[in-house]
């Protein structure tokens, strides 16, 4: 048996069991042949869903494994820990039961997405070391004979190993250990060499003499957008994300993504945001081949536009959108949109920043505040129940006399989505203190009945 | 004969002062406030579009920047285009602005990671030229970079505003810092407009005028911004201050 789900573990089945005796332990047991290349086939598919969605670089690492590099592309996805939970929502939303490591080396995640992460683990940078040492053996991706053979002499763990010389080992066990551990340990490179279809666009260039100064760099890199827009035009495509690698002499890969919100064939657009980006580029010796594809293409054909002679047209800040996405990542650009919600903070949806207009608006006969805190804060008050606005409140340590106040205003809860909700309400005010700083507070409950809510008082906004 | 001289000597470093500005120096776009009152006060006759403007807000408004917010929220309603807002806390509540005429569609909000990121992005919009304003809100604001941004905004004609807004009451202080900013304002809450019946008028606001390049500084007591985004001078102030009239009334009597 190669591997069991946990409904199987449950029942006392484990890997590398004999198939005839898991049979004979339950009755009934569902036992599937197992079928490597379809595996291989799903990874590789895997791999391709991962390139179009994180980075640039991605590759798979069968038999069970994907490797990322994520240089320079977890800021667009919230940073390394989210990106990593995220990463595994997501897999476990679609079946598939995911851990996740992001490490300095590919070695140093690869042993701790096995051996450490529950179900996510962040190395810092340059604790690798430390992080791998206590692992087993068989964390350092060997051939099972060699794992076999380090248990015979009495190795454990990686630090054993890595403590004591080499020769002897490279005598006995091939210079595969030696290279493994010091993968590993970031001593020496290991290129990822990134997967690719042919259905993917891409083009690319070779330099007889390798290049490394910007300027030559952003020379390049404007000849392959011209290029690859020519292709891109002969399909009818729009590119949405483009990724330009470049293959230093060292053997190591450096990458530039670059995304847009609408399906683009601009050349000028596409170079201002790869060069945009160039500064994060570290060419190294130098660079030897450098390639632009556009992993993810939309169609895009010619449309014709009514345009009205005598009103300006509105500009076109699509390329801003994608400039400032690509700095900061695209879920930190929205635009609020108008949700029929009396809650105040169910109200506002955010939509994405080229998101059609949808014509909605908020009724705007009750006045709203322009500052919304995230969460209200319970204030202390005296007040007349059930419809009186408090006469003075106690906010952040400072007491407050209310000098004018409007409202209620009563907010019922929408039963049809929660069923504490079903008879809750908030009565909102809108009060002014003595020096005319409005504030607006609500209480949870309509003041007569005790199931409506706490009677608790909250400051949910400030006016202006 | 020296007056003659004299004058050929200032209109020639008149004409080189107006080279160094830029060729966009003389007649300059404004955005008016439809207040004589105060567009009398600023050079040009309102906001000048393609610089930079600051607001803070007065006592507690320099933590929550709800008044500031409010007004600024005003002037971009008036601005033609879409409006970008940049933020690093997102506590802007869209109905608000929707109210003093901003609607939800023209806003498109950036909240950036920290300042230095807020200050590149406000950067790459007032460089775009097709946004009506640029909105920051931001605590820092050194010499420095108010300086990259009002050329950036020279540069393409938009409005930038940079709200000021900080942590903590003691960190306000940073205001005196000089910047490259155009204007420098200051709006502070105050008790709203008395209604006959119980009940919280139309705000009130004592707007400053801390700055003004090639202008004096002044306040001004003005209402909140209505639906269109326009502020009005409080109806009994329109005819003269109170004081004024309370001179006059114990003069009659």
């Amino acid at each position: 048996m190669l591997s069991v789900n946990a409904a199987a573990i449950a029942a006392g089945l484990r890997p590398r069991m004999a198939a005839t005796k898991a049979q004979a332990l339950v009755a009934g047991l569902v036992v599937m042949d197992a079928d490597p290349a379809a595996d291989e086939e799903a990874l590789e598919r895997l791999a391709l869903w991962a390139l179009q969605r994180y980075a640039p670089i991605v590759a798979a690492d069968p038999p069970d494994g994907l490797v990322i590099d994520t240089t320079g592309a977890d800021h667009l996805h919230g940073g390394e820990d989210l990106m990593l939970s995220g990463m595994v929502n997501r897999f476990f939303g679609s079946g598939i039961e995911a851990r996740a490591a992001i490490a300095d080396t590919w070695g140093a995640a690869h042993a701790g997405a096995r051996f450490l992460a529950h179900p996510t683990l962040v190395v810092a940078p340059g604790a690798q070391q430390e992080t791998i040492r206590d692992l087993p053996v068989a964390a350092l991706r060997l051939d099972p004979a060699i794992v076999h053979g380090l248990r015979v002499l009495g190795f454990n763990t990686i630090g054993e190993v890595a403590g004591v010389p080499r020769a002897p080992l490279a005598l006995r066990f091939g210079p595969e250990l030696g290279r493994r551990i010091d993968q590993a340990m970031g001593e020496v490179a290991e290129p990822i060499d990134p997967v690719r279809t042919p259905e993917l666009i891409e083009v690319r260039r070779s330099f007889g003499e390798p290049i490394a100064a910007a300027e030559t760099i952003a020379r390049y890199a404007a000849k392959l957008v011209g290029a690859l827009c020519l292709v891109l035009e002969e399909r009818g495509l729009g590119a949405r994300r483009v990724d330009l690698l470049f293959h230093r002499v060292d053997n190591t890969y450096q990458a530039i993504r670059a995304g847009t919100a609408t399906p683009v064939r601009d050349a000028k657009r596409l170079i201002r945001l790869i060069t945009d980006r160039i500064e994060t580029i570290d060419p190294g010796f130098g660079i030897e081949i450098m390639s632009l594809t556009a992993t993810h293409a939309e169609p895009l054909v010619a449309r014709q536009v009514v345009s009205s002679l005598v009103e300006e047209p509105e500009a076109d800040v699509s390329g801003l959108i994608d400039i400032l996405g690509n700095r900061i990542g695209a879920r930190r650009l929205y635009r609020f949109q108008p949700v029929a919600s009396d809650v105040p903070e169910r109200s506002i949806n955010r939509i994405a920043p080229m998101a059609p207009d949808e014509g909605l608006a908020w009724p705007g006969h009750w006045p709203r505040p322009v500052r919304l805190l995230l969460h209200p804060e319970a204030i202390e008050t005296m007040a007349l129940l059930p419809d009186h606005p408090p006469v003075s409140f106690t906010w952040r340590g400072v007491r407050r006399r209310v000098k004018r106040a409007d409202g209620p205003e009563r907010v019922f809860g929408e039963w049809w989505k929660r069923d504490a909700e079903l008879v809750a309400v908030r009565d909102y005010f809108q009060v002014e203190d003595d020096a005319g700083e409005r504030y607006w507070i609500y209480r949870a409950g309509d003041g007569e009945h005790s199931e409506t809510g706490s009677h608790q008082w909250f400051l949910h906004g400030i006016f202006g | 004969m020296p007056r003659p001289v004299d004058n050929t000597v200032v209109s020639e470093l008149r004409e080189r002062i107006q080279r160094l500005e830029g060729a966009s120096g003389r007649g300059r776009q404004v955005l008016p406030f439809g207040v004589t009152e105060i567009d009398r006060r600023l050079p040009g006759g309102g906001l000048v579009l393609g610089s930079l403007h600051e607001v803070a807000g007065g006592g507690n408004g320099a933590i929550d920047g709800a008044a500031a917010a409010l007004f600024c929220a005003g002037i971009a309603a008036r601005s033609k285009g879409k409006v970008l807002w940049c933020v690093t806390r997102p506590d802007l509540f869209a109905p608000a602005l929707a109210q003093v005429g901003l609607s939800p569609s023209r806003v498109i909000y950036v909240e950036a990671g920290d300042e230095k990121a807020l200050l590149s992005c406000m950067e790459e919009g007032l460089r775009h030229g097709g946004l009506g304003a640029v909105v920051g809100e931001l605590a820092r604001l050194s010499m420095t970079a108010s300086r990259r941004l009002q050329l950036a905004a020279e540069s393409s004609g938009t409005l930038g505003i940079a709200i000021r807004r900080w942590r903590r009451q003691a960190e306000a202080s940073d205001f005196g810092q000089p910047t490259a900013s155009v204007t420098r304002w200051r709006v502070s809450v105050m008790p709203s407009v008395p209604l006959p019946v119980p009940g919280v008028g139309r705000a009130r606001w004592l707007v400053e005028l801390i700055r003004c390049r090639a202008g004096e500084s002044a306040d001004f007591e003005v209402e909140a911004p209505d639906a269109k985004g326009r502020i009005a001078l409080p109806s009994e102030l329109a005819h003269g201050s109170p004081e004024a009239q309370a001179r006059r009334r114990s003069a009659a009597g």
